[in-house]
């Protein structure tokens, strides 16, 4: 019982943060919807931890709280390849508009008069 | 010899030396206009450029290498240079040889200034040699011609290359030199080396540490697979 307060406070806790964050617009809605999804999904598991032993028995897995382990390692790598792929991303839009911008600038030097 | 060229200079805090390079090229090329691409730098490098007589574009945060040239290939295709000339800012790359990798250009795209092909004395060993042998073993094969020193920073491309270079230029450290040798083989583009004497260089020192050429083989390696599966 203690372990699903634990548990389950943690759960809520997460979920306050994330509203919080979109409350305050600090987080874009796709990555909010993520960690929403996320949290939704944590915390009845987190107060009953038997719900899956079900389908961990299916998988041959020896009990629930090891599924979800595998299943939140899998989903929190999975967000680290996709951060990875929205930063590449964001470099190479931050390096084209830095060669658009020198390239502007030089433009405007040589036709504009020689002291600016 | 092209009719309208334009060298560009990428420079990353080289105040020592850009002035004198910038002024060499313009004593050797009166013909030809000089593009220097500062990367970023904080020793006003830009400035002595422009003082030396180098049109000057400012990036203004470092991109590398590669973010330098894409904005000089940039630059060429939107003033309609025939050809680019590659020359680094630290003074090894002798302006002298431009017209010989000009010349090249009448029967390639992409001429690049070897320093192995003959001329010149430039010695290496242990594992950035063995890179070196890698590189060029697979890059003359990928490119069907004869190719010695692929990380040679001085290349001459025509108009063709140019645009290529100026839609698609690597950032990563050896994919500005390699990645787009493979790149520009593969969309059809003709490789030639000519040779050339390198030089000591104006300022700065060569790294001659074996842990470093050690990466410098890992990296190499992995740039060529990951050229070879890229698309």
């Amino acid at each position: 019982m203690r372990l699903a307060i634990t548990t389950g406070v943690t759960g809520l806790l997460l979920l306050v943060v994330i509203l919080e964050l979109l409350r305050r617009r600090q987080l874009r809605e796709k990555y909010a919807m993520l960690w929403i999804g996320f949290a939704v999904v944590a915390l009845p598991l987190a107060i009953f931890p038997r719900l899956l032993d079900g389908l961990a028995g299916v998988l041959g897995i020896a009990n629930g709280a090891s599924l979800v382990f595998f299943l939140a390692f899998l989903f929190l790598l999975f967000v680290c390849i996709h951060l990875s792929w929205e930063v590449s991303r964001l470099e190479e839009e931050t390096r084209s508009l830095a060669e658009g911008l020198a390239l502007l600038k030089t433009e405007v030097d040589q036709r504009g008069p020689r002291d600016g | 010899m092209a009719d309208r060229v334009l060298i560009v200079v990428p420079a990353w805090n080289e105040a020592a030396s850009i002035g004198d390079v910038v002024r060499e090229i313009r004593a050797e090329l009166p013909a030809a206009d000089v593009l220097v691409v500062d990367d970023g730098s904080r020793d006003g490098t830009a400035d002595l450029a422009k003082a030396a007589g180098a049109i000057v574009s400012r990036l203004r945060y470092n991109l590398g290498v590669g973010g330098a040239m894409r904005l000089g290939y940039r630059y060429a295709r939107n003033h309609g240079y025939d050809a680019v000339v590659q020359v680094d800012a630290d003074g090894q790359h002798d302006p002298r040889y431009v017209p010989k990798l000009l010349d090249g250009l009448a029967e390639a795209d992409i001429v690049i200034g070897a320093r192995f092909a003959g001329e010149g004395g430039y010695t290496v060993r242990g594992p950035r040699r063995w890179a070196m042998v890698l590189l060029s073993r697979v890059l003359s094969r990928i490119t069907g011609t004869r190719l010695t020193d692929t990380t040679s920073g001085f290349r001459a491309t025509n108009r063709r290359a140019t645009e290529l270079f100026a839609s698609w230029y690597p950032v990563e450290y050896l994919g500005d030199t390699v990645e787009t040798l493979v790149y520009a083989a593969r969309r059809g583009m003709k490789v030639r080396q000519v040779p050339v004497a390198m030089r000591r260089r104006v300022a700065g020192v060569p790294s001659h540490s074996p842990m470093k050429a050690t990466v410098y083989l890992v990296r190499a390696a992995a740039i060529l697979v990951l050229a070879a599966v890229r698309r």
